[in-house]
């Protein structure tokens, strides 16, 4: 009993992860219609920085956040403009290719320029466990799951609240319409491709207090991302939130309860029963 | 410079190239071994550190070195007019297919005359399938399912030992420790990720287990390179088990570290493999990594005894300026073994090769490893003479804990509890 409530938390606490990285990339989906396979490489970079922040300047990964943000805002957005934008008026296989292509160089260059080597940061401000009537509860990995609700609270305001978060949305719902509302949807492209990116900034700051780094850390995530931004429903910030949640805690309970082998294939039965239900997704429209 | 000079300059540098490397390369035969590794992807760390290893023992045998090993004194093949041994990489990226794809396009296209490689069990069985329809001798010293040497391939040799023969070892020390440290084990809990490597290492346990008298109370497969382990962790905790029984490579060896870490997991001990053992590991989980026990082909103090190992360590520290580990130790063996053969069969004819690998019999005193030396079984061919032996993370480095007899360090026993530790 004792295990399963261990076991509830520790997906939670995953799945709020989950839930930040998933929000980003389906915020890309939802105003251009680009699956970013470069996601988790964007997360590695994210971890890279604080890394390296930590080892060469001693800024813990947590004072690091608004930093990463910045940095990995402005790389999104360097991506959109150079990359990005240039084959959305290609063939739609076209920007599919291209974001892998940004995948696998992105890993092969980090590789490269820092070794393949593994790193991780000791002593950050946070370490240790509350133990909490026999439920272990990892100070890291709650600072983190914190970070990730706040960071996801932060964007639902700004998209409701803000003249741009309105036009990101307001594309979102219709492209067409929003051009003939004098709205510059590529400067929200590229706005909304810097958000999505910065918000993995957050998230690799947050993951880099007590997870492993390395340049092919991405992979560990990003198939995850995919299925909870499809079981969310593409394009809804909601969904992915809420779907990120579900598949933290189907994972390690599923792992728990039946076998951890299984635990991934219970993940995407889970996906499939949903898209059989309902193909758009839990919040998808 | 007038044009004429340019000219005059240009024609006596290419006369000086001429002459320098015209003897040179009338002697100097060439003999290509292919090698596959996992050089980028999730192992890439771990390629990296194979790929150095094999590329030391190929500077001790094309270059004179004064070491007790095959061929190191001399330069090159002397029986191949002092050929020189270059190594052609490909990268497996870790993957099954590309383990194939790559010995094929090895031998087809860069005509090498032998492989080694590949690291992971899985990459392992599917390369040499491509050697052996193929026809060019592959010899391994890293990957250690059973099954390999299962199949009687004609071409196919392992120079480091299997996991049947590591799982043996595991389960005759914690005999031992009932035997001769009266320290009393009972039951034991396996982990494994669940690719070639992993499913039959906890199949052997398994038989392993049932032979010694141990009671396997989980046993708990797993997808390798998640992100979370914490059901696994869970899981094993449920069981209480005395002893956890680890298999896993680097990502998961650090991940689950942490998380036993943080959930507190205290059992008598941890018996691991690979993945504890990668040069990645310690740098990575620090402090955390001491206590526990992983099984090993080779440790820096086996230079007390032996004192070449301490000379090859030192070659390398002074190449790589990192501390030379098991997964070196591995890939440094297959380039002697086939340099050793090349030179006695007087040829690299595949046919030749196969059966001068037949006949190696290199001592133990010329080897790196603390085996009685390299011999192939005639139907296997697997080094009859290769072992396992138990070291243990203290003070955040590899001591030799088992054989009792061999050990550098006296063994912690049982596991400290993660709060009484700094």
């Amino acid at each position: 009993m004792e295990q399963l409530a261990q076991q509830l938390v520790n997906g939670i606490l995953i799945g709020l992860v989950y839930s930040l990285l998933a929000i980003g990339l389906t915020l890309i989906w939802g105003v251009m219609n680009v699956l970013n396979f470069a996601h988790g490489e964007f997360l590695m970079i994210g971890m890279f920085i604080s890394y390296w922040l930590y080892s060469l300047a001693g800024i813990d990964p947590l004072l690091s956040i608004p930093l990463n943000a910045v940095a990995l805002f402005l790389f999104g957005m360097f991506i959109y403009r150079f990359v990005i934008s240039k084959v959305m008026k290609g063939p739609a296989l076209a920007q599919l290719v291209v974001t892998f292509g940004i995948s696998i160089f992105l890993a092969n260059f980090a590789a490269l320029i820092w070794t393949p080597n593994f790193r991780s940061i000791e002593h950050t401000l946070l370490s240790g466990t509350w133990d909490i009537s026999g439920v272990k509860l990892s100070i890291p990995k709650f600072v983190t799951s914190i970070g990730s609700v706040l960071t996801s609270l932060g964007v639902f305001w700004f998209l409701r609240n803000t003249r741009i978060g309105k036009a990101i949305l307001a594309v979102e719902m219709d492209r067409e319409a929003a051009v003939i509302m004098g709205i510059n949807t590529e400067r929200i492209n590229s706005l909304s491709f810097g958000i999505g990116s910065a918000l993995v900034g957050v998230a690799g700051a947050l993951l880099a207090t007590n997870y492993y780094i390395y340049p092919f850390v991405g992979g560990s995530f990003s198939l995850v991302c995919f299925c909870i931004v499809a079981l969310g429903g593409f394009g809804s910030i909601e969904g992915a939130f809420i779907a990120g949640i579900l598949v933290g805690v189907v994972q390690t309970l599923g792992g728990y309860i039946f076998d951890p082998a299984y635990k991934l294939a219970i993940v995407f039965a889970m996906y499939l029963i949903t898209v059989w239900i309902r193909p758009q997704g839990l919040r998808g429209l | 410079m007038t044009r004429r000079g340019v000219l005059s300059v240009l024609a006596v540098s290419a006369m000086c190239l001429m002459l320098a490397s015209g003897p040179a390369m009338a002697q100097q035969k060439v003999i290509k071994i292919g090698a596959l590794y996992p050089l980028t992807g999730n192992l890439a760390a771990t390629g990296l550190d194979c790929k150095r290893g094999a590329d030391l023992a190929v500077e001790i045998i094309n270059g004179k070195f004064d070491l007790n090993l095959p061929l190191a004194k001399g330069e090159g093949i002397p029986n191949l007019g002092g050929a020189k041994i270059e190594i052609v990489y490909a990268d497996t990226k870790g993957d099954p297919k590309n383990g194939l794809a790559e010995a094929e396009r090895l031998i087809t296209q860069e005509k090498v005359v032998a492989l080694i490689g590949a690291y992971q069990s899985s990459v392992t069985k599917t390369g040499s399938q491509a050697a052996e329809r193929l026809k060019v001798p592959f010899v391994c010293s890293d990957s250690s399912s059973p099954t390999l040497t299962e199949r009687d391939f004609k071409y196919f040799f392992r120079v480091s030992p299997h996991d049947g023969t590591m799982a043996r070892n595991q389960f005759e020390f914690l005999k031992e420790l009932e035997t001769k440290l009266g320290k009393k084990v009972k039951t034991v809990a396996l982990v494994y990720e669940n690719t070639e490597f992993g499913a039959n290492v906890a199949k052997m346990q398994q038989q392993y287990a049932k032979e010694f008298g141990f009671d396997v109370v989980a046993d708990i497969a797993y997808p390798a390179n998640a992100s979370d382990v914490t059901s696994e962790v869970g899981k094993i905790m449920a069981a209480k088990p005395d002893v956890v029984m680890h298999a896993a490579y680097i990502t998961d060896a650090i991940l689950f570290t942490k998380t036993f870490k943080e959930m507190n997991t205290v059992p008598q001990g941890f018996l691991t493999m690979a993945g504890y053992i990668e040069s990645d590991y310690l740098p990575t989980v620090k402090a955390d990594g001491n206590f526990f026990t992983v099984r090993s082909t080779f440790a820096l103090d086996l230079a007390k005894k032996k004192p070449m190992v301490g000379q090859v360590a030192d070659l390398y520290m002074k190449k790589y300026n990192i501390p030379m580990g098991e997964n070196t130790a591995r890939s440094f063996s297959a380039p002697f073994v086939l340099a050793d053969a090349f030179n006695r069969a007087k040829s690299t004819d595949p046919e030749a090769v196969v059966k001068a690998l037949l006949e190696t019999n290199i001592p133990g005193d010329q080897i790196i490893n603390a085996w009685k030396g390299i011999q192939f079984d005639p139907k296997s061919h697997q080094n009859i003479h290769a072992s396992a032996m138990l070291v243990q993370i203290l003070d955040q480095a590899y001591y030799t804990v088992w054989p009792f007899d061999a050990a550098s360090r006296d063994l912690v026993w049982p596991f400290p509890a993660w709060k009484d530790r700094k």
